[in-house]
């Protein structure tokens, strides 16, 4: 009945007949009788394939969200997703292999993750990078695990500003490790403001740009913290435009890399970017791939460090990282290649520059204005009287903004976020303008 | 093999991307001079066709299940159905923002909501989280659930012990390490099975609990489950099962059944999701009642005919995840659920147990088998003493010769010179006939011509690799000819 097994009736009576046992059954004679008894089936049929496919596209068709003009971000883009990442992520030598553990056939892998960390070290300024976390939020959370333990403290630094779901991931596994975390305020720019740098301190986060949309500025803050880490929270697309952190001196630089060629996916499978300096090469979290040579002399690669992972140092291991987002990992890479340098930029720029033609054309509307003065890539806190108004009028012209709760959760009172990507039409930013004008 | 940085010449570019309207220099005047970005970035600048070249050159240099078997033990490599890749490619799922409001995602969250009753089912309990990314994300989510556990009893100062069999993975201590416990190791007995009296003396009012995965690493069901499970009750302490091996029993046994307090599912593996190269897994976690208050918020409740996100669990541990967790896997693991329905679950694990044992039974007089009893879903041969200065690495790497994927070598610890193998459900008998038959020239070939296995594979696209050396002289990244980096 499984279609997925080829045993025949005749193949199941031979294997029975080398292990010398009577039937399937006996296989498990060495499950507690009890346990077999209570089991309980969850009362469900086989079904054929055509069937099975039908039931799940009609789930799919059930989420009406899918069809609104997305100027939602919020920490995930709907950035242009070129065909050929999808069609290199199809090959099945790539996504039915599982880690490298055999390095003589999984050169296609380890080849790809040293591509991927060069690319993703390229980007921040750092010196090495590790070839996948599983999202930009745990990412962060295993850098905060990293300095703590490098520094000896016991107190995280976290702006307000920093996306408030990364914010309650990271929250989750501070309280574990006993981290107190200390807000960071914001100022009218939408910046944070660094007051003092309590005794103890292990890191400070900075999320750039943050979740309001705003640039932060990383001058001088390295110097302030002295030996405890400056953990940079990035997207990866606007590095295409910002200064790389680890010219600010950052310590470790993670983020959520799905923007660089994964579809939204309502929020997972995602991509943690995690890059650190080479002095904290023996401290970092995550799989590495290594050049090496083969007995030949011919160049090729491995998994190097490994006596940093679960598998070899157990409870000595850095992380318990083990299964990450590889295949998401090298969609990134496809994605940046297929990019070049200009292109990144050209995706940070396009954006860029709806989304300050859309910003313009809301605050000259009555009654909104921008939540915060400082300098902005392409997504802007608005403020207005009732944004949830506001959003409902939006909503009803088929358009998508992130929900006002979420700024509220970061003490930004009265207001929404809106992205916007190089995939937004001038027609979709005439929408959103003649929607907001609206009356009433 | 040349890189990509290799390959392509400056200006070269593999999209057509949309025109700027406005000077580039104009747009980024938004952003302060000391924070725009002064030297690009050093990517790769190749047209389409050498993007695609290049990366179908590399796919040809692997080995996934789609190429032939491969038996790497607690990894679970069954075929990955077709079908699944389309139903995780609509864009119903891969267009839908997960912050969008509730009544906009009733599609996504009755997904989500319909694997979670189907999981619960297998594991027999009542409680889920389908947050964490990976099994080892799961097991971190459960110790930090039997933290909270304690938190709330008041017990915590005093539980922090966690027990672990000698035969454990390394994620399981490693996970417990960083939830911040001590991690005690309890050693196997000659059956292969967590040593009762050793267990015995570890418990006491210091333990949290004990992680336990069933079956062991060995391939072993643990018989004593039940009783080992009321021994750590019994001191007040929590029973985690890691469901790496859930392959061994679906669809005949539940963890909720043997005493199971937590309990991760990996859907990469029991679950038919691809193993994508090392990822993007999934690992739900399935919990009994007295642990429900603690899970990971928001929970997905259904309401009439309404899918709802309930925030408001004050005992909760928080999010482990920023939204749902691997949503795409998931909606893999449903359509196999629904393929396979109670009856093929059970077939699953009925056919993966028949084919591990036919191997066990047909290796065994040519290897060492040191614990030589009924297994599950994997066995574990040991390399040791086949012939003079043979070892199971050079095993593993004659299998490449023969077009195999080598199973798990040198895990568990506690058999030396081990050789995990699993031969999952998926593979036809003309298969693991030839596997055997491989299996056993190379213990031929070990006495005959044992230079032919220590300078294995000879048929791979490299040789056997330097491994040493990638430590001794790092190279992580690209050395690029032009403006090296600074340290490398």
């Amino acid at each position: 009945m499984n279609p997925y097994i080829p045993h025949t009736k005749k193949d199941i009576e031979e294997m029975l007949k080398v292990v010398g046992l009577p039937d399937v059954e006996a296989l498990f004679s060495d499950i507690p009788e009890e346990v077999r008894r209570r089991f309980q089936p969850l009362g469900l049929p086989p079904r054929d394939e055509i069937w099975v496919s039908r039931y799940i596209a009609g789930l799919a068709e059930r989420s009406p969200g899918r069809r609104l003009v997305p100027f939602l971000g919020a920490g995930l883009y709907d950035h242009y997703v070129p065909p050929v990442v999808g069609h290199i992520l199809s090959r099945a030598e790539f996504y039915t292999a599982y880690t490298p553990y055999q390095p003589e056939i999984s050169q296609g892998t380890l080849t790809w993750m040293f591509e991927y960390q060069t690319m993703v070290c390229e980007l921040t300024g750092m010196e090495v990078a590790n070839s996948s976390m599983y999202d930009g939020a745990t990412a962060l959370a295993e850098a905060v695990y990293m300095a703590a333990r490098a520094v000896g403290g016991k107190t995280v630094l976290v702006p307000k500003s920093l996306h408030p779901h990364v914010r309650e991931v990271l929250a989750t596994y501070a309280w574990a490790a006993g981290l107190k975390i200390v807000d960071v305020p914001f100022n009218e720019s939408g910046q944070l403001e660094l007051r003092e740098i309590p005794e103890g301190t292990c890191a400070l986060i900075v999320q750039e740009p943050n979740f309001f949309g705003v640039v932060e500025d990383l001058s001088g803050l390295k110097e302030r913290l002295g030996k405890a880490f400056l953990i940079v929270y990035v997207n990866p697309i606007a590095l295409g435009v910002l200064e790389p952190p680890g010219n600010f001196g950052a310590d470790v630089v993670v983020g959520e890399g799905q923007v660089l060629g994964l579809p939204l996916s309502f929020g997972g499978p995602l991509l943690g970017l995690f890059a650190t300096r080479m002095e904290y090469l023996r401290r970092m979290p995550g799989r590495l791939s290594g050049r090496t040579v083969d007995a030949e002399g011919k160049e090729g690669y491995v998994m190097a460090f490994q006596t940093r992972e679960q598998h070899i140092r157990r409870e000595q291991a850095t992380s318990n990282i083990c299964t990450n987002s590889a295949l998401c990992a090298l969609a990134a890479a496809v994605y940046l290649a297929a990019l070049g340098p200009e292109g990144l930029a050209r995706v940070a720029l396009l954006s860029m520059e709806r989304a300050h033609a859309l910003a313009e054309r809301i605050f000259s509307v009555p009654g909104f204005r921008p939540a915060f003065s400082g300098p902005f890539l392409y997504e802007f806190a608005v403020a207005c009287e009732d944004p949830e108004a506001a959003v409902r009028k939006l909503r009803a012209a088929g358009i998508a903004v992130a929900s006002p709760s979420l700024l509220k959760k970061c003490g930004v009172e009265n207001a929404f976020l809106v992205a916007v990507t190089e995939k937004r039409t001038q027609e979709e930013l005439d929408l959103f303008v003649r929607a907001l004008s609206q009356r009433g | 093999m040349p890189t990509i940085f290799d390959r392509g010449q400056k200006g070269r570019r593999a999209l057509a991307l949309p025109e700027l309207s406005r000077p580039e220099e104009e747009i980024l005047r938004a952003i302060p001079a000391g924070m725009r970005r002064k030297n690009p970035p050093r990517l790769p600048e190749v047209s389409q066709p050498e993007l695609v070249r290049h990366y179908t050159a590399l796919a040809r240099l692997n080995y996934g299940v789609d190429t032939g078997f491969y038996p790497l033990g607690s990894c679970t490599m069954k075929y990955n159905p077709k079908l699944h890749e389309d139903l995780a490619r609509l864009p119903g799922f891969t267009d839908l923002h997960p912050l969008l409001p509730e009544e906009e995602i009733q599609g996504a969250l009755s997904l989500l909501w319909e694997l979670s009753e189907h999981l619960k089912g297998i594991a027999g309990m009542p409680g889920i989280t389908l947050q964490p990314a990976a099994g080892a994300h799961g097991e971190l989510t459960g110790m930090f659930l039997i933290k909270r556990y304690f938190e709330d009893r008041g017990e915590h100062l005093k539980r922090q012990k966690i027990l672990l069999p000698d035969s454990a993975h390394g994620t399981n201590p490693a996970s417990a390490a960083m939830a911040g416990f001590r991690v005690v190791s309890i050693p196997s007995d000659r059956r292969g099975m967590v040593d009762l009296a050793a267990l015995k003396e570890n418990l006491d009012e210091t333990v949290a609990g004990i992680m336990l995965t069933v079956p062991n690493t060995l391939g072993i069901f643990e018989e004593d489950i039940l009783e080992i499970t009321e021994l750590v009750h019994g001191v007040g302490g929590l029973c985690y099962f890691d469901g790496a091996n859930l392959n061994a029993f679906l669809g005949r046994a539940r963890p909720g059944d043997m005493g199971a307090d937590i309990f991760h599912f990996n859907l990469h593996k029991t679950f038919s999701t691809p193993h994508g190269g090392g990822g993007p897994g999934a690992g739900p976690l399935a919990v009994a009642e007295p642990l429900v208050p603690y899970l990971p918020v928001p929970e997905i409740v259904k309401e009439g005919e309404k899918f709802r996100l309930r925030y408001d669990k004050p005992k909760s541990i928080g999010r482990v995840h920023p939204y749902f967790g691997n949503f795409l896997v998931m909606v893999k693991a449903l359509a196999y659920i629904l393929t396979l329905g109670d009856e093929g679950m059970r077939e699953v694990s009925g056919a993966a147990v028949l084919a591990a044992n036919y191997l066990r039974v047909r290796l065994k007089t040519t290897y060492k088998l040191p614990y030589d009893r009924l297994c599950k879903h994997e066995f574990v041969l040991s390399g040791e003493g086949l012939a003079p200065g043979i070892r199971t690495l050079d095993i593993a790497k004659r299998l490449i010769d023969y077009g195999f994927h080598p199973p798990t070598i040198y895990f568990p610890l506690i058999v030396r010179e081990a050789l995990m193998i699993e031969p999952t459900e998926t593979e036809p008998k003309e298969v693991l006939d030839a596997f055997c038959e491989a299996m056993l020239k190379i213990a031929e070939e070990a006495r005959t011509n044992p230079e032919l296995l220590r300078e294995a594979p000879h048929r791979a696209p490299v040789r056997r690799l330097d491994e040493a050396r990638a430590v001794r002289q790092p190279i992580l990244r690209y050395p690029f000819l032009e403006n090296p980096p600074k340290t490398q």
